[in-house]
């Protein structure tokens, strides 16, 4: 682990004894590497969500075999940029793929898939995303009091880790539309669920996915990618059906569990009566939502630094505890969405500027869906 | 030997006198939590308690819905207890029903059927277990959970309520103790709860897990509140009493404890 190596050294300094050993024995896998995958605790896998910030929030990316809910915003549909960061991953991978969706021609929406960034001066220079100008500070602070270091933060991965990491997540340029020709020779199953009366043929499309990707080469099993969007739109023909949808949800997730796939379902929850969607909420494994914020709020403006920058919010409100009863308990829920030099997107912790004893009580009375004390509006 | 007592035992009325009872016998037991603190490690730690009761004392009926066998196997591996040897010693009966479907989703002949042939299921092994010469402990029936048998049912409360029905006249005949793990924040925002007062009244024991008020934190992850009917002091008075704890979830364990004294 990094707290356990000295963090004076890099691997720059081949003079130095020491050396970071590049295949840390809990990263090397006993059987060859799948592309894409990655080994994780308990004999877990993850596959990368496409937004590097997501994975590391998320401790490692999406775990093969959980459901990850996404509960969108009736306002904005940032949940679409989730979706579009997970499907792109999935096909730079070469991970079959299942996208759902409640548009008349849902291949449409492949067109709207981002490109990964290939150059690598352009990942240098997004290296600072997390800690900007973190390695200028540490050579500017070698003589001075190092107290990064007991803090046991990440850290900065060093550049031929990073070298892995980009092979596992790539850095998604949203202005530029993925290949035509990577679709090609590619398994992406798109299905619409408008017209559907019952959620039935979408199981049967489900069921078969699955049980083919078992039948892949012998040695690795492929990892495999659902993608539904917005599976309780109003347009949909079963959207008036509480139990037939639940009950989808729950079969879905029994199936994900024994596959080696992963599943992402975006619902609008404002759709759902409240008990409706706390029983969407538990069976979901990871549990992410977005929301827009507005254009012009002055408020939220004092309240948060970057706020120009910022597209949206998103809260975290459960990760995929697989094969562990410990919960994993953030740091922080509620990161902003920005889109860095227009490109990518990434995720930040919000800052929030220094607020006038004064001035705080004025965010008390804006509603927050936690119904807690402080009814910031940053709570949802 | 004795494993030390803890909060939750002694709240559960089982720390006193170094009784390694799992549960006193003909209990119900209801476990509520919500999508922000999961009550899954009570059920772990009740079913490591009633599968170390000892050679020949009381079996285990779980009824998985919410996750594959793989999952508890390799929890409670860490809590110190086997399943797989539990299982093929026969005192784990593990019914794997997370793809568990009521078949006819339209006919409600059907719905009730797949409820009886489960009860029926039930019924076999208890009666199995029991008919081994030195068994006469308690048999638990954990149902994990709730919530998802009335999603199997496609919401038809009274199948799944007269199930339930039936399973706790288990508890008084067959001396069984009945463990359920239900979903409260499911419940609290219909309009009228029936499924939830049902439950509620029927249990002798409710163990609820809630977020504490400022949020989640690393080093608490929850409150309990244990509300146990019917404890009785020395001169046989019924006493109710709530208790309320904190605990931290852990691999190997769970802590509890009053809120400000852990260190």
């Amino acid at each position: 682990m990094a707290t356990a190596k000295d963090p004076n050294l890099r691997p720059i300094r081949t003079s130095s004894s020491f050396s970071r050993n590049p295949s840390a024995p809990s990263v090397a896998a006993p059987s060859p590497p799948v592309p894409g995958v990655k080994p994780g605790p308990s004999g877990a896998a993850f596959v990368s969500s496409g937004i590097p910030d997501l994975d590391k929030i998320l401790g490692g990316g999406f775990l093969l075999g959980s459901v990850v809910m996404v509960m969108e915003d009736a306002d904005a549909p940032h949940h679409l940029l989730l979706l579009r960061n997970f499907m792109s991953q999935g096909i730079v991978h070469r991970q079959p793929l299942l996208f759902a969706s409640p548009a008349k021609d849902p291949r449409a929406f492949l067109g709207t898939l981002p490109s990964p960034v290939s150059s690598s001066k352009e990942e240098r220079q997004r290296a600072p995303g997390l800690d900007p100008d973190a390695k200028d500070k540490e050579k500017g602070l070698r003589i001075a009091w190092q107290y990064k270091k007991y803090f046991g933060e990440r850290q900065v991965p060093e550049l031929h880790d990073r070298g892995i990491e980009q092979d596992f997540c790539s850095d998604f340029d949203l202005r530029k539309p993925l290949e035509r020709q990577m679709f090609r020779a590619q398994q992406i199953d798109c299905i619409s669920i408008q017209d559907s009366a019952n959620l039935a043929v979408l199981r049967e499309h489900c069921s078969t996915f699955l049980s083919n990707l078992s039948r892949n080469d012998g040695g690795n099993v492929n990892a495999g990618r659902i993608a539904i969007q917005s599976l309780c739109a109003p347009q949909c023909g079963y959207s008036e059906m509480d139990w037939d949808m639940v009950s989808f949800v729950r079969s879905l997730r029994a199936m994900i569990r024994s596959s080696n796939a992963v599943a992402v379902i975006t619902f609008p929850t404002s759709v759902l009566s409240p008990s409706f969607s706390k029983r969407w909420q538990h069976l979901a494994d990871t549990l992410l939502s977005v929301r827009a914020i507005p254009d012009e709020d002055k408020e939220l403006a004092k309240l948060l630094t970057g706020y120009q920058d910022m597209v949206g919010l998103l809260h975290v409100h459960k990760v995929a505890q697989i094969n562990t009863q410990v919960p994993v308990i953030l740091e922080a829920t509620t990161f902003s969405l920005k889109m860095q030099k227009r490109r990518s997107l990434i995720l930040e912790r919000l800052n929030q500027a220094p607020v006038d004893a004064s001035s705080g009580t004025s965010y008390a009375t804006s509603g927050g869906c936690s119904g807690s004390s402080k009814g910031s509006p940053l709570d949802f | 030997m004795n494993p030390p007592s803890n909060l939750l035992d002694e709240a559960l009325g089982l720390g006193h006198g170094g009784a390694m009872a799992p549960l006193p016998a003909g209990r119900v037991v209801l476990v509520e939590d919500c999508v922000e603190t999961s009550g899954a490690f009570v059920l772990h730690h009740l079913l490591k308690r009633a599968l170390s009761a000892g050679e020949g004392d009381g079996a285990v009926l779980f009824l998985a819905l919410a996750q594959p066998f793989s999952h508890y196997d390799r929890i409670l591996r860490k809590l110190g207890c086997n399943l797989s040897v539990q299982r093929s010693n026969n005192k784990l009966h593990f019914f794997d029903m997370l793809k568990l479907e009521f078949p006819g989703l339209t006919e409600g002949n059907d719905i009730e059927g797949g409820f009886v042939e489960l009860y029926s299921k039930i019924q076999r092994a208890i009666e199995a277990s029991r008919s081994k010469e030195y068994s006469r402990g308690c048999i638990t029936i954990m149902i994990d959970d709730l919530s998802l048998l009335e999603i199997a049912a496609c919401g038809s409360i009274d199948c799944v309520l007269d199930f339930l029905y039936y399973c706790i006249s288990l508890t008084s005949e067959l001396d069984c103790s009945l463990v359920i793990l239900n979903h409260e924040d499911i419940y609290s925002s219909e309009e009228a709860p029936r499924l939830l007062s049902h439950l509620e009244y029927l249990a002798d024991i409710v163990i609820k897990t809630e977020p504490l008020s400022t949020g989640l934190a690393a080093d608490v992850h929850g409150q309990l509140t244990i509300f146990n009917k019917g404890t009785c002091n020395r001169h046989g008075h019924s006493m109710n009493k709530i208790h309320n704890f904190h605990f931290k979830v852990k691999e190997n364990g769970v802590e509890y404890f009053y809120p400000g004294s852990q260190y």
